[in-house]
């Protein structure tokens, strides 16, 4: 492979310096390889992302059965789509509907279901959205594009804990004549954390 | 904390913003395979951040700074070797409080539609009970399959396993009475709560 991330003939920034001096000292001690660095990066740049989870809420949109599997035991039902491991262990999914909203944060630190919407977003990771998802999730909600009518019934959920959680939208009307692709491609990853309808 | 404002959205954010972020990213994943730190010891790792450092830097910052104070910290490698490859100073997360690390005694079992209150934990380790429902009321709506405290987890080899309560807060519980009309799921091990009589 290309080695040219271990070479840095420009200035760095203090923490680019850091970075790369850790790393180096890491490989230099034996403890790991420049190799194993790029396999994770590469894993979850270019390989797991929200497509994954839109190809889940496609075929929930298209097989009722599939989606009460998908609602009684989501992780097993998003591993018949072949697609589970870290922070995808336990996998709920809260199913929007006309009375309920849902909206996933972590308060705490940065949980987020990596095997179907991958490494998630800075503003997920912000302090603005960590705080006041759970204290004004309504007006968090409408500075963020998604405006719900009052009587929708709003469900916070703080990852604080094991499980992780992925929100099951609802259809778009007019789409009946679309095919499980078709409608992958109308899935959104906001809509799946829930800050779009 | 409030006054954050809005979060910042970015269209067509990529995974990572800098190549150092990769770097960062890829350092941490392989430091778990090596068991550098279990998910309680990492965590603790970046909230014992300098509390500036931390407001003040990108998120993968954090990661490497956790991910460099468990390496120091596991014998791994030296804050002098750090800062020799480094080129300056390599700031790390604070030591572990001295005194003042508690656990919680184990919480009583508790079934789907009890009414709980959140134990008021005060701890200067490790905990995943959010301090925003300390002393609040809900009501228990899911149990999750056991898993490791993560207060003894972050501390040493002792380990409790504790099945998960999906507790659901009203919004004005949590924030008084102006509060919007909204309900927020907080998932806390036993220990965190007492049921209410």
């Amino acid at each position: 492979m290309s080695d040219d991330h271990h070479h840095h003939p420009r200035t760095q920034s203090p923490i680019e310096q850091r970075v790369h001096a850790l790393e180096e000292l890491l490989v230099d001690k034996g403890i790991v390889t420049h190799e194993m660095i790029d396999e994770f990066v590469a894993r979850y740049e270019d390989d797991i992302g929200p497509l994954n989870g839109a190809r889940v809420v496609a075929r929930a949109w298209t097989d009722p059965d599939y989606r009460d599997r998908l609602l009684a035991d989501g992780t097993a039902a998003i591993a018949e789509l072949g697609y589970g491991g870290p922070e995808g262990d336990h996998m709920i999914v809260v199913e929007n509907t006309d009375e309920v909203h849902n909206l996933v944060v972590c308060t705490l630190c940065s949980c987020y279901p990596w095997p179907v919407l991958g490494l998630p977003p800075d503003w997920y990771k912000s302090a603005p959205y960590r705080s006041r998802a759970v204290r004004e999730p309504r007006a968090l909600l409408a500075e963020m594009g998604c405006d719900l009518p009052d009587e929708v019934e709003v469900r916070v959920w703080d990852s604080s804990a094991e499980a992780r959680y992925l929100v099951l939208p609802q259809r778009p009307a007019g789409t009946d004549a679309l095919g499980e692709d078709e409608l992958a491609a109308l899935v959104t990853r906001d809509a799946m954390i829930g800050v779009a309808r | 904390m409030e006054g954050f404002g809005p979060p910042a959205v970015e269209i067509d954010e990529p995974v990572f913003h800098h190549d150092w972020e990769r770097r960062a990213f890829g350092i941490t994943m392989a430091s778990f395979v090596l068991g550098v730190s279990n998910g309680g010891q990492f965590r603790h790792s970046i909230e014992r951040m300098d509390a500036e450092h931390y407001l003040g830097s990108r998120y993968y910052e954090h990661w490497l700074t956790g991910v460099a104070t468990r390496l120091v910290e596991t014998g791994r490698v030296t804050i002098e070797e750090l800062e020799a490859g480094a080129g300056g100073g390599f700031p790390l997360s604070r030591p572990v409080a001295s005194a003042g690390v508690t656990v919680p005694e184990p919480g009583t079992d508790v079934t789907v539609g009890d009414e709980v209150r959140v134990r008021r934990i005060t701890t200067r380790g490790h905990t995943r009970c959010p301090r925003y429902v300390r002393g609040r009321r809900g009501t228990v709506v899911r149990i999750d399959p056991p898993s490791s405290l993560p207060d003894l987890e972050a501390h040493g080899d002792a380990r409790r396993s504790e099945p998960i309560a999906t507790v659901r807060f009203d919004g004005r519980e949590l924030w008084g009475e102006g509060a919007e009309r909204a309900a927020v799921h907080v998932d806390l091990w036993l220990s965190y709560l007492e049921r209410v009589t």
